[in-house]
Parts: C-alpha cells; structure tokens; sequence
C-alpha cells in the first residue's frame, strides 16, 4: 500500500459550491468537493452537480474561507430573538375596522 | 463531561431525533453516532465508486450509440453519487484520504454486489433493473434519515436512480423480443444477477445485527425482510411482462399475505462473498487501487500548476 506517498503529497483542497437554479432565485449550498484551484474547482462543481441543469450560476469558495457559528453558542447567539415579539406586526393590536393595514 | 452531563446530552438527542428534528455535522452527537454513520455512509460511497467497475468494462462495447451515451452517463452519475457521499462523509470529521485508505487496505467494505462479473451485455441491464431496483428500495428510506447531510446527498441519488433502473429495464425488454439467443442471454443474466440482488438487501432481521439501533437512528425504517420482500413483489410482474422466468422453483403468489414466497437465499455464498472469497473482489480492489496510483502524478501536477498560478498572481499584485 502506498499509504505513505498519501501523506507526503499534498492533497487537493476542499470547496464548498453554491448553485443558482435559475433566475430570481438565490444561490443554495449544494455541497462540496476537491479541486486544485478555482477554476477546476468550478468545472468540478458543474460536472458533480448540475449534470441535469440544475443550474445557471455557480459560486466556488474553499472551505476553510467560511466562518461558521458554533451550535454551541446557539444559546447566546440566537435566543435574544426570541422574545422580541414586538418585531412581528402581530405583536400590535387594532381594531377590527381598520382596512389595509 | 461527567457521564451523567453525558447522558444527559444523549437523551436529548434521542429527542431530537424522535421529534424528526435533523442532526448537522457541528452538532453534538454520541460517538456512537458519529462513528455508525462514518461506517455506513463511506461504505455507502465506497459501493457508488466500486459500483462504476463491472458497467465500465461495458462502455466501449455498448451495442449502438443509445446504448453507449445511457451507460456513459450513467457510470458517470454513480462517480457522482460517490462524490456526494464522500463530501457529506467529511463533514463528520474523516478525510477523502483516509477514506481512500481504507478502502484501499480492504478495511472498508463495499456492497458485495460488485464482486460478481459483467459476462454479457445482458448483464448490463440485469444491473440496471434488479441491482439499481434493490439500491433504490434500500436508498428512498435514507432520504429521510436523521442525519442532514446524508439525507440530502440522498434526496439528490434517488432523484437519478430512477433513469439507471428504467435504461437497465429497457435493455432486457429489446434482448426478451430479440431473436432465440438474445432472450436466452437476458434470462441467463437475471439468472445470476436475482439471488445476489436479493442479498444486496442484507441479512436476515434474525441475523442482522445493527437494525435495532439503526432504527432508532433513521438509518432504517423497514428491516431487511421487508426490504426484501417489496424487491421481489415489485419484481416479479416486471419479470413476466417480458417472459422472463425468476430463478426460483419455490416462487408461488401467496394470495393471504398478498405477497409472493420464494426459496431458501443461499446465505454460505454472501458471507463467502463478504468475506472476498467472492469471484470478482481481488480484480475489483485492483483496478481500483492501480486507477489510484496510476493518477496520482496528475493530482500532484495539478496541484503543483494551481500553486505556481497563485504565487504568480500575488506577484503581479506587488
């Protein structure tokens, strides 16, 4: 087994590809794969994931570029919304009569 | 962690996955979890790359420009399938490298399915119709499994699955109303594809080791009998439609249960072929680690090209 060239050469790195399905929508993460650079990196990512038009516009980032939150913090991070009701117009309270509004 | 800060976690996660709620790769999970589905997902891609050895050795042979176009994109959608896999196997925490490894050292697995030979033409669409057919039976499932990146790899598989097995059908409908010899050779295939296809779908629930906890998990929803017997309820009218006969002198309708019986599974013949006592495991392991070695001088010059363009792009930026 030539397990150790495995680790002595180095391996292509990982990107992450967004897709555009088709006009109007945003780019969706669509999954990852190993490219060299950019540019095989996008080609990668037409032959992985649009093989049946799924898109019009793909975006490449490696993977190692994304800041990601910690679920762990999701207590911190996320919670303070939650009772901020007052944001939702529900959270005003009209009379029935009013129209438009 | 204390254990019962630990146990505590783990009973929440159970919940979570009772409630259907889904698992994401930075979320906390059981080991166990973790590990479970390394095994079973990179086994799961192994089986997609693997997959693309006995149907590749058919490309050039296709019979006609229809046949040849099919196949080539549907070899390439299974290099595609891996690569899903593979990239959702990651997230856990494992590399493409060690995977590869793995696989390499013969310490990984793969469906034993691929270790049984491409004879004939006709066995590509025995492949197509009974082998992608279990695979699909097995694959919807999992779209709706707990763990996120997994169950969308899935989604998008079983999305294109469904052309293998339609293309594979298609086949032996041409061969079963082609002349004597090619019926013969389409009945010859289902022959030997019907008994391994019905143990691509596992072991017996008696001799099934991991369906308790794999059910917990979503990583099962029907056990492997019941697989097994919707493979062959489903199978069998598609084989009678094109006068093809199931290899199986036990096969009777069973008009209670509603449900076809059917015959002793040789079971000595798919832990031989687990085990790589199979006919096909050692050329199988072999061209794909010699497909390895062969191309690693073009990942390292794509490598090497990809780093003298960006020191030559930082350069023009000074």
């Amino acid at each position: 087994m030539k397990s150790q060239t495995m680790t002595t050469t180095k391996n292509w790195p990982l990107w992450e590809v967004f897709v555009r399905s088709k006009n109007g929508l945003e780019h969706r993460h669509f999954g990852s794969l190993h490219a060299a650079d950019a540019d095989m990196a996008l080609e990668n990512a037409r032959d992985v994931y649009t093989r049946r038009n799924e898109g019009v516009s793909i975006w490449v980032v490696e993977s190692k570029n994304i800041t990601a939150s910690n679920p762990e913090h999701n207590g911190e991070m996320f919670e303070p919304a939650k009772d901020k009701v007052y944001r939702h117009p529900t959270f005003y309270e009209l009379p029935d009569e009013v129209k438009y509004m | 962690m204390s254990e019962e800060q630990i146990r505590n976690l783990e009973k929440q996660f159970e919940e979570r996955i009772a409630r259907d709620e889904k698992i994401e790769p930075k979320d906390w999970m059981p080991e166990k979890y973790r590990q479970t589905h390394i095994r079973q997902m990179s086994q799961h891609a192994h089986s997609e790359i693997v997959g693309m050895l006995p149907e590749g050795n058919w490309i050039t042979r296709a019979p006609s420009l229809r046949r040849k176009v099919a196949l080539l994109a549907k070899v390439q959608d299974e290099a595609g399938h891996g690569l899903y896999l593979y990239s959702a196997t990651e997230t856990l925490g494992i590399s493409r490298e060690e995977m590869y490894e793995q696989l390499h050292t013969g310490r990984a697995k793969y469906s034993s399915i691929f270790n049984y030979p491409t004879i004939t033409w006709a066995d590509i669409g025995a492949i197509g119709w009974l082998v992608d057919g279990a695979a699909i039976i097995n694959q919807v499932p999992l779209c709706s499994t707990s763990f996120g990146p997994y169950a969308r790899a899935m989604v998008r598989v079983c999305k294109e699955e469904s052309f293998h097995q339609r293309q594979g059908y298609e086949i032996m409908i041409k061969l079963s109303n082609g002349t004597p010899e090619q019926k013969e050779m389409a009945q010859d295939a289902l022959n030997r594809w019907w008994w391994p296809s019905l143990m691509m779908l596992g072991p017996t629930d008696a001799e099934s080791v991991h369906t308790e906890q794999s059910m917990k998990w979503k990583l099962k929803r029907k056990s492997n009998d019941e697989l097994r017997q919707q493979f062959i309820d489903q199978t069998v009218p598609q084989a009678d439609l094109i006068g093809l006969t199931i290899p199986d002198p036990d096969l009777k309708w069973n008009e209670e249960r509603g449900s076809y019986d059917f015959g002793e599974i040789d079971w000595d013949e798919f832990w031989q072929v687990v085990k790589g006592h199979g006919p096909m495991n050692k050329e199988r392991l072999k061209a794909r680690v010699s497909a390895w070695e062969r191309g690693e001088w073009v990942r390292d010059a794509a490598m090497a090209y990809a780093e003298k363009k960006a020191e030559r792009k930082e350069k023009e930026a000074v």
